[in-house]
């Protein structure tokens, strides 16, 4: 599949908002200054509306995207499309509340969170509920989209925490390193499960010509590349997939852990820590693109 | 509404006779040549007299060969949208563009709330939904809705373009939910199949598989042989009969 940048910048970078908007509603950092509560709360909800904007990109007709928030009964697009707006809306009400009362009662905070993780939940399912993409359709797709958004939220707070000269705490910086090395362990195992199966198509089942014996395309439809190929059978990742994997855990998982165990909470440190998992997670996001492989190319004789 | 109707008792739909078709293209080309001034916006090319032309096609004819040694066979393989029953192109649309027509089962984009996000072509197994690339609205196969209802067109019209102009007959249209209709005839006589049915869509669409080959004789045959084993009769046969005469 061809991974366009709107779509990568937008399923990680959304990812890390609503990761850190989560724990922000779970009371993960002091935010009593109201100048500190403007600050955090804007900057988060404008990492996750900057997500959701460049989604629109794509677009044939940006100007209809309106549109995708109807179809939750069927569409998962949609749904996420719901359950961002949702979420936005229910932080700003933490956020005026919590000004006025102070941190909300906890099964309220709780409730956003969860409403935090579904959307999250909503965008991995776009891909995961894609039948046609074996790779994608696996148990542990939406895992891995969860795992990468906590983890990024987390290394996002201990960088809030030390911006606003607040302690990070021994377990909260343990918490953080497990959420980057379990993020990146479940990665691993995707990697080596998801689509290893196939997708049970092949040649014979797509032209139903598996009787005559083996089935070999000879002549393609058309004489230059359209928009399928174009769309869906972007091969230029599959040959580089393992060194990009490599780069992807080094620079997203071992460097920022190496960053929170050797270094004090300097401002600095963290933000260079946070930017390179979201740097290890881009990476990791236009592999699951790129590597993804659909049932169309078939018929234009992708034979593995 | 992207949520799928009931099914519909009248399935409208192809049957495509994999054993006629010899890969002529008039059906792709009729096609294009119907649809982009018929249903929704013209169907765009881009760069079309360039090095790299580029443009929205709804129906596509690929070429394939099976089988192996002297049993290969070339077979000529046109494929469009085949109107699934659990077309997971509609379900996937998050604007209600995408929708699937509870009286007939046509699968049919409303394209002035199409937002060209993409996702119906990615949900889609067979590759039968193209983006235009002028328009940015997702372009398909519409059963040339705009013919076969088209009271103003002579009846032999009021079918799909492709199936109108195919030279061979190799395509065929009709009510693929009626047992008793003369598509469903067909593929229950020759074992019509479905295209990747572990993709669980249901198409609607069928496809008639080459009939088998007939049992060739395996001793060669001499042409010399034949002409020279060959008693003349009729005006030969004087011809033949005077000149032994005078021979």
């Amino acid at each position: 599949m061809r991974p366009a940048w709107s779509i990568i910048f937008f399923t990680s970078i959304s990812g890390l908002g609503f990761g850190l908007a989560a724990w922000l509603v779970l009371g993960f950092v002091d935010l009593a200054d109201p100048q500190h509560l403007l600050f955090v709360g804007m900057a988060t909800m404008a990492l996750i509306v900057s997500g959701l904007v460049s989604s629109t990109f794509h677009l044939g007709h940006p100007e209809r995207a309106w549109r995708a928030l109807t179809q939750w009964r069927s569409s998962w697009l949609s749904r996420e499309g719901v359950l961002a707006v949702v979420a936005l809306v229910a932080m700003a009400l933490w956020g005026l509340y919590y000004t006025r009362h102070g941190m909300p009662p906890l099964w309220a905070s709780g409730l956003i969170a969860v409403l935090m993780a579904l959307t999250v939940y909503a965008t991995s399912m776009i891909y995961a509920s894609l039948r046609t993409v074996a790779r994608w359709h696996h148990p542990l797709t939406p895992v891995c989209y969860l795992m990468f958004a906590a983890s990024s939220g987390l290394m996002a707070v201990l960088w809030v925490l030390a911006v606003l000269g607040q302690p990070i705490t021994a377990p909260l910086a343990l918490a953080a390193m497990l959420a980057v090395a379990s993020a990146w362990g479940i990665k691993i195992i995707w990697w080596q499960l998801a689509g290893a199966g196939g997708s049970g198509s092949s040649l014979a089942t797509a032209t139903g010509l598996g009787g005559l014996g083996p089935v070999r395309s000879i002549m393609p439809p058309h004489t230059s590349e359209n928009y399928l190929q174009h769309e869906m059978g972007f091969v230029v990742a599959r040959k580089h997939a393992a060194q990009l994997r490599v780069i992807a855990l080094l620079v997203g998982g071992v460097l920022p852990m190496a960053l929170l165990f050797s270094l004090a909470p300097v401002p600095l440190v963290l933000f260079i820590a946070v930017v390179a998992h979201m740097a290890g997670i881009f990476v990791e996001r236009w592999l699951f693109f790129a590597e993804a492989k659909h049932s169309v190319t078939l018929y234009y004789g992708d034979t593995h | 509404m992207t949520m799928l109707p009931e099914a519909s008792a009248i399935k409208l739909g192809l049957v495509i006779d994999l054993d006629i078709c010899v890969g002529c293209q008039a059906c792709v080309v009729n096609c294009k040549e119907w649809n982009t001034s018929g249903y929704g916006a013209p169907l765009s090319d881009d760069d079309a007299y360039g090095a790299a032309p580029n443009g929205a096609w709804l129906n596509r004819v690929h070429a394939y060969e099976a089988g192996t040694g002297a049993d290969a066979r070339t077979i000529h393989f046109p494929k469009s949208c085949l109107h699934c029953e659990d077309a997971p192109c509609v379900t996937v649309c998050p604007t209600g563009a995408s929708f699937k027509r509870a009286e007939d089962g046509i699968v049919l984009v409303n394209e002035d709330w199409c937002i060209g996000c993409g996702l119906c072509a990615w949900s889609c197994p067979y590759g039968a939904r193209e983006m235009d690339p002028a328009e940015g609205v997702m372009k398909k196969c519409t059963l040339c809705v705009d013919r076969i209802y088209n009271d103003n067109l002579p009846a032999e019209d009021q079918v799909p373009a492709c199936v109108r102009t195919c030279p061979t007959n190799a395509r065929h249209f009709g009510d693929l939910g009626d047992p008793d209709s003369d598509v469903s005839q067909m593929v229950a006589a020759r074992g019509g199949v479905d295209l990747m049915p572990e993709q669980n869509t249901k198409p609607v669409n069928k496809y008639l598989p080459p009939r088998p080959r007939r049992a060739a004789d395996d001793t060669p045959v001499s042409l010399l042989a034949m002409a020279q084993d060959a008693t003349p009769s009729g005006f030969w046969k004087w011809v033949d009969s005077t000149l032994e005469k005078l021979g």
